[in-house]
């Protein structure tokens, strides 16, 4: 990514510094961060004072209870310490303080900084201004980079590996960015297929689909409106939410939504070594009597969530 | 017509869209230099009827790089020994900062205005940039 010079004073900035993207690691540095996570996994209490001393900011410029709460929970048990500007307009961002200032003078408190914005590319702008790692918890529709750590984490975790899988990904791919995060970071192993599976109106951008390519040649995308033919070959099945705002008109939105909700019955096609994933929160396109399945995986995947955001923090912190 | 000396040593950008030689001007930075510059505005040009030139005597390390943005018609010229030594089309800049503007009404840079315009090249044939915070594409 170009993102190694810090354009503002002409110097090179160690990329390695912050996490903005999900593609600002390479496979191999995704690697040594799962095996990291895995190692805290296994045994909390050895890195249950790793940061201790150590003080994170979390600056969120929208609600994101669970992605707060995965951050902190990551940064207590690791021993350190949070401060946290939940709501910003309370704070001095509503005086009409610049990104570039805030992000400065937070630097000065703490020791990593990670930040929530609803504008795209907030964290990229952060992150020439900050004095200390940034992390981006998300910037508007643009990237969720920790999210698509947890999502490669669960799949190695439950897969063994992330080369050579067929994933299917359901729901809302033209608006979904942890699935466009998601797609472009496998498209990196060899023998990815992918399965899109989504409404015509919700179909993966070509924006989206020249990247992934542009990533690998060879990358496979097979586009379906049907959710029963993409099921049967897929390891790995990606749920979505469809959002109601995305139609211009509510009949759309009823009548396309229950073709994309996962039953029991539609699970049936799928394989017995399926893992069903989703970024949670969800709300109707999986139905509660999924939930039991051995398959459905995802709230392991927000535990996960909280052990690679550990591993992250404990990386960028130079702890572990 | 109006005369102005041949140059000796420096550059001369010919074949400028008539009317744009200002903006270029102010674009390259030259108004900050102290090199004496000759603008020639509407000239008559059998090629596109009439043309902007710009001399600037005495430069050969002038910053071209956004010319091709600003006007992809120009032809550089080269000058030493009072004779054209080279000729070149300017080519689009791999890296763009200022000049462009992201159209993306959800990007950073539309609230924070501070924040330099910065773009890269991704397809060079489209005329393709993407914009270094958003993602967002956008062509020249
Ligand atoms: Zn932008």
């Amino acid at each position: 990514m170009d993102r190694e010079c810090n354009v503002l004073e002409g110097m090179p900035a160690p990329r390695s510094r912050h996490f903005v993207d999900a593609l600002d690691l390479s496979p191999e540095e995704y690697q040594q961060l799962f095996t990291l996570a895995e190692e805290i996994m296994a045994d909390p209490a050895a890195f249950s004072s790793s940061c201790s001393g150590k003080l994170m900011a979390t600056l969120f410029y929208e609600p994101s209870t669970r992605t707060r709460l995965s951050f902190e929970a990551a940064m207590l048990r690791l021993g350190g310490r949070v401060i946290t500007v939940a709501d910003p307009r309370t704070s001095s961002v509503a005086k009409g303080e610049t990104l570039a200032d805030t992000i400065r003078t937070v630097g000065g408190y703490a020791d990593l900084i990670v930040l929530r914005h609803p504008k795209e590319g907030a964290a990229v702008l952060a992150a020439l201004y900050s004095p200390v790692p940034l992390i981006n918890g998300g910037d508007g529709a643009h990237e969720h980079p920790t999210q698509t750590l947890t999502d490669l984490c669960t799949i190695l975790t439950y897969k063994g590996r992330l080369e050579g899988l067929t994933v299917a990904t359901c729901g809302d791919l033209k608006y979904g960015r942890t699935v466009h995060s998601l797609i472009k970071a496998l498209a990196r192993y060899p023998g990815t297929r992918f399965i899109l599976i989504s409404p015509e109106e919700l179909r993966l951008p070509e924006q989206v689909k020249e990247e992934v390519l542009a990533l690998r040649e060879d990358v496979e995308l097979c586009g379906t409106t049907r959710m029963e033919e993409g099921l049967a070959e897929a390891d790995v099945l990606y749920m979505t939410r469809i959002q109601k705002e995305r139609f211009f008109n509510e009949e759309d939105y009823l009548r396309l939504r229950d073709f994309y909700v996962l039953t029991p019955e539609r699970l049936r096609l799928a394989r017995d070594d399926l893992i069903v994933m989703h970024p949670l929160p969800r709300v109707t396109e999986i139905v509660p009597e999924v939930d039991g399945d051995k398959r459905a995986v995802y709230f392991q995947q927000a535990r996960l969530g909280m052990f690679v955001r550990m591993a992250l923090i404990a990386r960028l912190l130079g702890v572990a | 017509m109006l005369k102005v000396d041949r140059i000796q040593v420096g550059i001369v950008l010919d074949h400028i869209r008539a009317g744009s030689a200002l903006r270029i001007f102010e674009e390259l930075g030259l108004a900050g230099r102290e090199y004496p510059v000759a603008l020639l505005m509407n000239v008559p040009s059998t090629k596109l009827g009439t043309k902007d030139i710009i001399k600037v005597s005495g430069a050969l390390d002038l910053d071209l790089t956004k010319l091709a943005l600003l006007d992809p018609g120009i032809t550089v010229n080269y000058i030493e020994g009072g004779r054209v030594v080279r000729k070149v089309k300017p080519g689009l800049p791999e890296r763009v900062v200022g000049l462009i503007r992201c159209k993306n009404p959800r990007c950073i840079t539309s609230t924070e205005s501070y924040a330099p315009s910065i773009f890269t090249l991704v397809d060079r044939k489209a005329k393709r940039y993407r914009c270094f915070y958003c993602g967002e594409h956008v062509t020249v």
